[in-house]
Order: structure tokens, then sequence, then C-alpha cells
């Protein structure tokens, strides 16, 4: 037996430095002296945010796109707990995972974004039930509990806090399908946010569908985050790419996705607003640009056998899904408001290193738990027969020590 | 208590901007150093310290150039879409009329000033704890038996305060009696479900900075259609979601034992 097998068994948790894990501890570190620094300092010292553009960068990056890229813990759930799509087991873990980090870092993204910050328990006890607003906030707090009891059974496993373990793992389903809801919830409430601007935003992105259409790409680019994180991590860890379990779940982004565009090209016509979508405007080239890349591409990529059946094909694909998501949360943030709230916005190099710095601390949360905790225990289990029960492990010391 | 609210007479407004400078002076807000405008408006927008402005427009109908000047501050919206933003219901908008702002549970998110048609709240961005910012139409004058100081201080009488519904009576009164001077519309009578505060004109609104798209719904409502499809969407797709997880292990028990069968 290794030597990382008998430190599992013994209880040990260990975090092997590599270059890489060097940058992202100093942007980490950075992340933590640039958000003391805004907490003591106020906005106004530390970003470009101003009147005519009091949202920016971290509300569409670490929080509307923070959101929308952890919508792989929800689906794979839905698919496998609901729908009992069993072969999808080796891949829940992980994607509940990221999920959960995704929304502990989108929690701390909101409460830096927070003006008078310490005041951030108030909707606790303050019901402003009629925004849209309050609703993101409950849904957003309950989930991230959902996940973190999703979670905990691999912690306490590893832990053998075993009273805890079963506890939590008994409540599984019910955990389940309150994190489905509260996800459907506080997914399409992110766009239903903007119904409240018909005069502000462009109208080719406002409609009353804000909450469908969100809705939709959240669940189109769940599996699509779930495809690329197991590519990603595949490759860091030297594991087999788990192509076979990525097939159904292009298809059913792919689906997803047919669904979206005939609900868009609907609702455009329903509304008139079809010709505007060619009038050779920002606006309209912005997004035709969104749904080129993140729909029409990848659908076609995805239903032809050829492409989809290739780990560069199935990737791609997903990675164009992921980008236009990025694209649509861009263009509602920023591109169709541009025209109402006039003037222009970049991002301070605070506030770019700062989101740069949350993203770095959850790729080494990410790292530490897959490397502590047996996420990829099922994914490791099909090569059982050919190769040493914990695949992972040899591998990941090599590479560790390759680079140290 | 009878709604109170303020009908501006652009065609009565002579530029002089006392208004701008009573407000200052009453809500003891520092001044804002100026600079040349190309519009001579100053200073150049509305922001935390400058709660109402007035904004220059120079209007060409034809040969005739025409001044106008548009006071500039929160309109009071009867239901207003920052209110309804507002997530610890920090804004609300009071029987009197004003709609107003407590910072203390103020949780600093600016839904409101993204969520407002006019875009008129505004941010102490240089403060670490920043507040809201906005014309809140005097309300403590009001309480006082008051009115609001930029009416008081308006010599040319373009500002008139008085309540709501007995100013809409008088604007239309206006209108009527004017031989087509005015234009056929009461700003804020319809708007967004109707504002507080009223504007008379000469001048196509639109013309004069005013929102062109502007619909008559309260902005409210159109987030109410949403929110208000909540419980039905849980009870409906919780119940899915259970029965499906019910379906499908039933099919896999099922299907086990098949196998159990057949091997």
């Amino acid at each position: 037996m290794n030597r990382e097998v008998l430190e599992l068994a013994s209880g040990k948790i260990t975090f092997r430095m590599n270059p890489f894990r060097v940058v992202l501890l100093l942007l980490t570190s950075l992340f933590a002296v640039v958000t003391i620094y805004r907490l003591a300092a106020g906005l106004g010292a530390t970003t470009n945010l101003s009147d005519r553009w009091p949202w920016g960068l971290w509300i569409f990056m670490d929080v509307k796109l923070g959101v929308a890229l952890a919508a792989g813990g929800f689906t794979t759930a839905a698919l496998y707990y609901v729908f009992g799509w069993r072969e999808l087991k080796p891949i829940v873990k992980p994607a509940i995972l990221t999920a959960w980090i995704g929304y502990v870092l989108v929690a701390v993204g909101l409460l830096i974004d927070l003006g008078r910050w310490y005041n951030f328990w108030r909707p606790i006890f303050f019901w402003g039930y009629h925004s849209v607003m309050f609703e993101l906030f409950w849904c957003v707090l309950l989930y991230t509990i959902v996940l973190t009891a999703e979670f905990g059974p691999t912690v306490f496993a590893r832990l053998r806090w075993e009273g805890w373990e079963k506890t939590l793992k008994a409540l599984t389903l019910p955990l389940v399908i309150s994190g489905i809801l509260l996800s459907t919830l506080h997914q399409s409430s992110l766009g239903s946010l903007y119904i409240l601007m018909p005069g502000k935003l462009n109208h080719l992105w406002w409609t009353m569908l804000l909450p469908l259409n969100y809705f939709l790409t959240a669940v189109a680019v769940g599996p699509a985050m779930v495809t690329v994180e197991s590519y990603l991590s595949a490759r860091a860890y030297r594991r087999r790419f788990e192509l076979d379990i990525m097939q159904p779940l292009a298809k059913f982004t792919a689906g997803t996705l047919v669904i979206y565009l005939v609900v868009k090209i609907a609702d455009l016509v329903y509304r008139k607003e079809l010709g505007a979508l060619f009038a050779g405007t920002r606006e309209g080239n912005m997004f035709l640009l969104e749904m080129a890349i993140g729909v029409i591409i990848p659908v076609i990529m995805y239903l032809l056998p050829g492409i989809r059946k290739t780990s560069g094909g199935v990737v791609t694909a997903a990675s164009l899904v992921i980008v236009g998501v990025i694209l649509n949360r861009f263009n509602v943030v920023f591109t169709g408001m541009t025209r109402a709230l006039g003037g222009s916005y970049f991002p301070s190099w605070m506030e770019l290193s700062m989101t740069l710095g949350l993203i770095s601390l959850g790729v080494l949360a990410y790292s530490f738990f897959v490397e502590n905790f047996g996420v990829f225990e099922e994914a490791a289990a099909p090569e059982a027969v050919a190769s040493p029960p914990i695949v992972m492990r040899p591998a990941q010391r090599t590479m560790a020590k390759g680079a140290s | 208590m009878e709604p109170k609210g303020m009908l501006i007479d652009l065609t009565k407004c002579m530029g002089c901007r006392s208004c701008q400078v009573a407000c200052k002076q009453w809500n003891n807000l520092p001044t804002t150093s100026t600079s040349f405008n190309p519009d001579w408006s100053n200073p150049p927008g509305l922001s935390a310290n400058t709660w109402t402005r007035l904004d220059f427009h120079l209007s060409e109908e034809g040969d005739d150039l025409k001044w106008r000047f548009v006071k500039q501050q929160c309109m009071h919206c009867d239901e207003p879409a920052c209110e309804s933003a507002c997530f610890v219901h920090a804004l609300t908008k009071t029987p009197e009329g004003p709609v107003v702002y407590n910072a203390d549970i103020c949780v600093g998110c600016r839904y409101c000033m993204v969520a407002c048609p006019f875009s008129i709240p505004k941010y102490q961005w240089e403060a670490r704890f920043p507040k809201v910012q906005k014309c809140d139409l005097c309300a403590g004058r009001q309480a006082a038996g008051l009115q609001p100081a930029c009416a008081a201080a308006c010599p040319s009488g373009a500002i008139k305060f008085g309540g709501r519904a007995a100013l809409l009576e008088e604007a239309w009164g206006r209108i009527r009696g004017s031989n087509g001077k005015y234009v056929k519309r009461v700003f804020g009578e319809k708007e967004v479900g109707g504002t507080s505060v009223l504007y008379l004109s000469d001048v196509q609104f639109e013309k004069l900075g005013f929102p062109a798209e502007i619909t008559a719904e309260p902005l409210p409502q159109y987030t109410w259609k949403a929110l208000s499809k909540i419980p039905a969407v849980l009870v409906g797709w919780g119940g899915f979601l259970v029965f499906m997880t019910w379906y499908s292990r039933r099919r896999s028990q099922l299907e086990e034992k098949q196998k159990a069968v057949q091997g």
C-alpha cells in the first residue's frame, strides 16, 4: 500500500504545495488584504462603481455567474436522485462539492459588495417580501445550508463522525428535493430582478419570461460545468475522463438549449422585437453573438455523435455553453443597460483582484477536499479491476513531487 | 391624511436655481464645485449631495428657440419601484406622499438605484458605510406644517405644493384654459401608476429628458406577477419531484427484482 492510502486511513489531512498552488495562494492573500481594505475604506475607495453604474463586476461575476455556474450541483442531484440516472453516480459528489464551494464564495462576494455589510442579517428580521432580492437572499442562504448538509456525509465519513454521517445520509432525499426547489426559485430570481426595469433594460432581454430564461440557462449550463470540471480534474489528477457519463449529460443540455431557443424566439416574435435583433445595433449583435456561441453552435456539436463522442468535442461544446451563459448575463447587466444608464464602467484593479482571488480560493478549496475526502472514490471504481483501488492517489503523488 | 404633492409648471420656471440652493440649505448638504457645462446646468447631475437641480434644455421649434429648465428630484411614486426593490423595506411610501429612507436597516445592495425608473437614488460612494440619498419631499417640514424648502423658495410660482388630487385638477384646468399653450399631458398623473410630483410643459416631455417609453403600470406589479407564482411553483414542481423520486426508485427496484428472477 502506498503512503497516501495509509495517510488516508490514519486520518492525517494533507495539502501539498506546487508552483501553481503558490500562485493561487498569493492571489488569495491579495484577495484577503484588499477585502479588509474594502470593508474598512468603503466602495468608492476600492471600486469604479458610480451613481450611473451602482452594480458592476462583483454583481456580474461573483453573484450572477457564481450562482449560474454552480448550477451543476442541483442539476446533477436532480438527474441522479430524482430522475434515477444511475450512471451519473461517480460525478454526484464532485458536482455537489463544486456547488457548495461556489455558493460559499457567492455569499462572500455578496457580503463584500454590500455597502452596509454589517447589516447583512437584517432581511432575516425585516421582511421586504415584495422584493426579488428578498427571495434571492433566503434561497441562497438556505441552499448554502442544504449544500453543506448534502456534502456533509463525505466530510463526516472522513472524520469518522458516524452518527452525523448516518443522520445526514438518511436526510439525503428531502435535502436534494428542497435543494432543487430552492435552486429553481433563486436561479430564476436572478432573472426576475430585472423585471422591475422595463424602461431601462433593452427589450431584447427584458421580458416577463426573464425568470424562465434564467432557469433554463442554469439547467443547461449545470451539466456543461460538470463536464468541464470533470475534464480539468481528470487532467490534474491523471484520472480517466468519464466520457461515457458525459454523453447523457450532453444530450440533456442540448435538449434544454433547444427548448430555450424556441422560448427565446417565440418570445421575441410575440413581443414584436424580432426586427430589433437584426437592426445592426450593438445590442442586436451582442444578442446574436450570445445565441450563436452559447446555443446554436453547441447544440449542433452535441447532436453530432462524431463530435459528442470525443473528449475534445464534448468539452469544447460544454465550454461554449458556459461562454454563452457568461455572455447572456453580461448582456443583461451591462450591454442591455448601457443606453439607459449612460456613461461607462470598467472595474478597478482591486475589483478585478478580489474576483480573481475569490476564484483562486475556490480552486484551492476544491483541491483540498478532493485530495482529503475521497470525492472521486466512485469515479475510480470502474477501473478497479485493472488498477489499484485508489487510482488517483499515486498519480497525484507523482504530480505533486514532480512539481515541488 | 390626504396625500400631498408638488406641481411643477415648466412654463413658469425662469431658471434661477433658488430651489437648488434652498434644498442644500435646508438639508445641510455640502456644495459641489461647479464647472462650465455645455448646457449651462450645474452641478452636472444629481448626487448624494444634490437632491434637486435644474436641467437646462434649449429646445428648437421651427425658428423658435426656448430655454426650458426641468427641476429634477425624486418623483415620489405612488407605488415606488425602489420600495418594492428593497428587501428590508428601508424605503417606504408614506400616506402623506413622501418616499422616505431608513438608513439604520439599509443593507447597501443598491437594487433601489438600479430599479428606479428615473435613476434618482444616489449613493455616498466616498463613505465607509454609505447611505442612499435622495429628496424626501421635506417630510420633516411637512410634519411641521411647512411646505418643502424648494416650493417655499420659488419666486416665480413654478413650484406649487398642495394636495395631489387638487393639484391634478388645477393642472388640467391650466391646460384647458391656456388655448393650447401646454402639451395635453400632466407628467406624473399616470406614469408608473402615478407620482406625487406632477409636471406641466409647453414642450414635448421627451424633448426635455423625460423618459420616452414609460409604462402606466406600477412597476412593482411586474415583479409581483413573477413572485406571486412562487407558491404554485413550490407545490407543483415539488410534488412532481417527489413523485419522480418515488417513481425512479420503484422502477430500479423492479428492474433489480427482474434481474434476480432471470439470474
